[in-house]
């Protein structure tokens, strides 16, 4: 298997704009921690936007997308002034609104509105990345490889990439929209096992955890236990809003969920335990599901109990 | 020039929306115009009398009709006036429906513009001359392309019809789609039983040559007189030794290779011969598959063949046919399902298409009409199929309908009741599409006798979780998700073009509609034609179809092409190019634009060189006009004189109007 490269991330060290997203600045403060930390050990230079604001998100795209794309264009607009050519956000949902505003700066007229609605002159010109997709542009499997100095036998990962990474697919670009592979790659070039996950893409409810619990608590707990059945010992997302749902509100999943001891990691958080990086300082300590037992398992270059069950499933690395 | 100039009304279509007397009346003034007539149908017989009877009491030099596009009439029109008498190319016809009465409802301006275009007519008509066509002999031979259904049945129609016929085949043996299938729709009956007899008259017949294994590499001339080249890829076996005794497959160790017959379902040796009613029933080679070819060693085939034929040092040949008529007969391709990722065709063993599926059911396919799970071999509890795969779907760019899934489907849930009583069989489908004779009572045979269960809505995903493939997809009659878990699914995938076939088009100089099918003469009146004379549409290489339609298209072809060549001599267009040697510098600039290679440079007694075109190959494109710098070429009826006194004329009018 082989990611599909679509937006042209290149291998360069240029240094990249970065913007955390609120989440990571709230609920998902691990996840910002574990993106900065492991870019700083695969020398990945971020510098993050100035005075960045919010992009947008769920309640300006509900009021209307040209809203969404202005306020995420401000901070493209910024991360311009600032010198740099590339944006990344660790968040998927920060980088549809980015993805958004580059669409419609692509455009005279769509430009010529943003600009009006932010107070900026909008160009075109300055992609937006996640995360992940730069990850694996710019360092790649060979390099992750190369720089893993802890194996991660122990962990046999589901893959949980979410709804909003790779679709809607002309906007995002990115990898296969219903089969991605690139975090799988990654993960396994870092030594891991991963299951074949069949939920890779599905819905966790996102945002409706507020307006319509049981939306969430159902849809997620489908997808925690379709991990268990799978032979995973832990899920790894790439989004802040699927973390929460899967880790915060374990508890009040559904049924076939609600008791699923398997923690949800961040792939920056499972990359950096396999550079070498401290559990601690990955921000693996605040999690809801505990991961103690598995970065135990992982630091010990043990396999996890169970394993015999979930070869059946999962394929090897 | 005594000129006649017809308005025609054509009912409303034009009248409703242009003022055909003004139009007539303001023709009458134009110069060497001595009559001008409305006309209610110009083109019916009343309106073609009248034509005729007005060049016989008023001596007529020349005929302007006002009407539709020339693409609809103009040889209705000029037959008209030659049978008057006329030379046809005194004639001009000046389109004010489709680019005047059809486009705007201004009925001032559109009468405005039709005055216009018919001065631009007269002024044109003024610089023509009677053109002489002239007469050329004919290939009594056809080629057809491509050895499917289609196609046989075109070469036999042509066969018994009398000409010669020579059948092309890329693949070992003739025989299409329609060979790997079961059984056929409505009748489910056997496809071998019903395909093999006319495969074998194919081989037995004494009019027709076979090339199988052969792809057409070349193709020139034109109408009556094209020469095709072939190419006869190397099978690395003498196919007038071959017996087809088959003893070289049981003995071949190279066991590994892509059985392509079987839509690699299975797999199979190097050589051999790819089902038992191949036609022709000889032994072929996969260079990529033999240990010999690819590795130098083993050869065991050529000690145990009885008559010697194995040849390992066989290369590709090129032959020459000359034709007067080819007909396409190329078919399709199934659709290849790994393109929706949320299907997991390629990547779950239980998920495969319909084709795949048709050899299993087969009983010479690879599990012997066993229907099985591929994972393991055990026999499905739960089948489903899911409808439209590849087909209307615009997020794959192909919005078309396939026309023969919903069938096919139907066909193969029968038979997954005969092969399996006791499964539990789902349809999800978006329609269904069952117009033909017979259709929509077998889709409902296999609803309420055959206990079908059909689940109206698509298949949002396949997974597979354990042992099981579990389908998603909603029940939109019920408005509710559904989730089955299957044992076997299958895609019923939709149809394209052949590989290939964007190729084959541009050898035979034909045109190809957006997704590639080949493009008919005209959708409705002209369905097996060509815009290229002598060039036949047969099969789903036009249009995807199923094996009823393809059969009478088959025979519609090969009924064109005994029409075309019952006649010796065929008429050529006199709309050629012309060199006016006095002006030519020889450059040779026409020869490298010129498309047909229809001009060549000969040389003067005072031993320069001039251009001189061969009246039979130039197909009148023009192109060499714009590329001479000296105007030293000119197409006749479409001279630089003629189209300047139709723009003068033009802009004239548009002066007076400003």
């Amino acid at each position: 298997m082989s990611a599909k490269k679509t937006t042209g991330a290149k291998a360069t060290d240029a240094p990249l704009a970065y913007y955390p997203g609120c989440s990571q600045t709230g609920t998902a403060v691990e996840y910002d921690q574990s993106s900065r930390a492991l870019c700083a050990a695969l020398g990945l230079e971020l510098r993050e936007v100035p005075d960045w604001s919010c992009c947008g998100a769920s309640p300006a795209h509900g009021r209307g997308k040209e809203l969404q794309a202005a306020m995420a264009a401000r901070n493209v607009e910024l991360a311009r002034a600032a010198g740099l050519e590339e944006l990344v956000t660790p968040c998927p949902s920060c980088l549809a609104a980015l993805k958004t505003a580059e669409a419609y700066a692509a455009s005279e007229t769509g430009r010529e509105r943003l600009s009006a609605l932010c107070g900026l002159d909008v160009q075109p010109g300055l992609p937006a990345r996640s995360l992940l997709e730069v990850v694996h542009a710019r360092v790649g499997i060979e390099g992750i490889a190369g720089r893993t100095a802890h194996p991660l036998a122990g962990l046999r990962a589901a893959t949980y990439y979410g709804c909003l990474l790779t679709r809607p697919a002309e906007l995002m670009a990115f990898d296969d929209a219903e089969n991605p592979v690139a975090m799988d790659e990654l993960l396994l070039a870092a030594g891991a096992e991963v299951v074949d996950f069949p939920f890779k893409t599905e819905c966790c409810g996102a945002s409706f955890g507020v307006p319509k619990r049981e939306l969430v608590t159902h849809l997620s707990g489908r997808i925690v236990a379709m991990a268990e059945r799978c032979g995973a010992n832990a899920i790894v997302v790439a989004c802040p809003l699927c973390h929460q749902n899967l880790d915060l509100r374990r508890s009040q999943l559904g049924p076939e969920g609600k008791g699923a001891a398997l923690p949800v990691l961040y792939f920056t958080q499972a990359l950096g335990l396999a550079l070498g990086l401290e559990p601690r300082a990955l921000g693996l300590n605040r999690h809801a599901v505990s991961t103690d037992a598995l970065v135990r398992d992982v630091l010990a270059g043990r396999t996890a109990a169970g394993e015999s069950s979930a070869a059946a499933h999962g394929r090897s690395s | 020039m005594k000129i006649g100039v017809f308005v025609c009304l054509c009912g409303s279509n034009i009248a409703a929306t242009v003022d055909v007397e003004t139009v007539a009346e303001s023709a009458r003034g134009l110069p060497d115009v001595a009559y001008a007539k409305a006309e209610m149908y110009a083109c019916s017989e009343p309106g073609q009398a009248a034509i005729r009877a007005a060049i016989e009491e008023r001596g007529l030099t020349g005929v302007v009709v006002a009407s539709c596009s020339p693409r609809m009439h103009e040889n209705t029109f000029r037959r008209a006036v030659e049978r008057a008498g006329l030379n046809p190319y005194l004639f001009e016809m000046a389109n004010i429906r489709e680019h005047v009465s059809w486009v705007s409802l201004d009925k001032a301006a559109n009468t405005r513009k039709a005055s216009e275009l018919v001065r631009a007519a007269v002024e044109k008509l003024r610089c023509n001359r009677g053109l002489q066509r002239s007469r050329f002999d004919v290939h009594k031979r056809a080629m057809v392309v491509g050895g499917g259904v289609a196609g046989i049945q075109a070469a036999l129609d042509l066969a018994e019809g009398g000409l010669t016929v020579a059948l092309v085949e890329r693949e070992s043996s003739i025989g299409g789609k329609m060979a790997k299938l079961d059984k056929t729709f409505p009748t489910v009956d056997c496809s071998t039983c019903i395909l093999g007899p006319k495969m074998v008259d194919v081989a037995q017949h004494p009019n027709i040559t076979l090339y199988a294994h052969s792809e057409v590499e070349s193709v020139s001339g034109y109408v009556g007189n094209f020469s095709v080249k072939v190419r006869r890829r190397a099978t690395f076996v003498d196919w007038t030794k071959c017996t087809g005794c088959g003893l070289c497959m049981e003995k071949c160790p190279s066991r590994k290779g892509p059985d392509r017959f079987n839509e690699r379902l299975a797999t199979t040796t190097a050589i051999g011969i790819p089902f038992p009613q191949a036609i022709p029933k000889k032994a072929t080679i996969d260079p990529d598959a033999c240990l010999r070819l690819t590795k130098g060693k083993c050869g065991v085939c050529a000690k145990v063949c009885p008559t010697g034929a194995i040849d390992f040092e066989m290369a590709d040949e090129m032959i020459e046919e000359e034709v007067g008529a080819i007909v396409a007969a190329t078919g399709y391709d199934v659709f290849d399902p790994a393109a929706c990722a949320e299907y997991g065709a390629g990547r779950h063993p239980d998920v495969i298409n319909s084709l795949q599926y048709e050899r299993m059911l087969s009983a010479s396919g690879p599990t012997r009409g066993h229907v099985v799970r591929p994972s393991d071999g055990r026999e499905p509890g739960t089948v489903v199929f899911v409808q439209c795969v590849g087909s209307r779907d615009l997020s794959l760019g192909r919005p078309y309908c396939s026309g023969f899934c919903c069938m096919a489907t139907a066909k193969q849930a029968v038979l997954t009741r005969d092969h399996v009583p006791d499964a539990e069989i789902i349809v999800f489908y978006i329609d269904i599409r069952a117009p033909q004779k017979g259709y929509e009572e077998f889709v409902n045979r296999a609803r309420e006798e055959y206990g079908v269960r059909y689940c109206r809505g698509r298949v949002s995903s396949i997974y597979r979780v354990g042992d099981k493939t579990v389908v998603r997809g909603a029940d939109t009659l019920l408005g509710a998700q559904m989730e089955v878990e299957a044992d076997l699914v299958v895609l019923a995938v939709g149809g394209q073009p052949s590989e290939g076939a964007r190729a084959l088009a541009e050898k035979l100089r034909i045109s190809s509609d957006q997704y590639g099918f080949f493009m008919e003469g005209h959708p409705k009146l002209r369905p097996v034609e060509t815009n290229t004379a002598g060039v036949f549409l047969a099969g789903a290489c036009q249009g995807l179809k199923d094996i009823p339609s393809s059969v009478a298209q088959g025979s519609a072809a090969a009924a064109k092409a005994l029409v075309l060549l019952s006649r010796d001599k065929l008429e050529s267009d006199p709309q050629v190019a012309r060199v006016n040697p006095k002006r030519c510098i020889g450059c040779g600039k026409c020869v490298s634009v010129c498309p047909f290679g229809a001009i060549r440079l000969v040389e003067t007694r005072f031993g320069t060189q001039v251009a001189e075109v061969v009246e039979a190959v130039c197909q009148g494109c023009g192109v060499c006009n714009v590329a001479c710098m000296d105007k030293a070429i000119q197409l006749d009826h479409f001279t630089d004189d003629q189209i300047l006194a139709e723009v003068n004329a033009l802009c004239r009018e548009w002066r007076v109007a400003n």
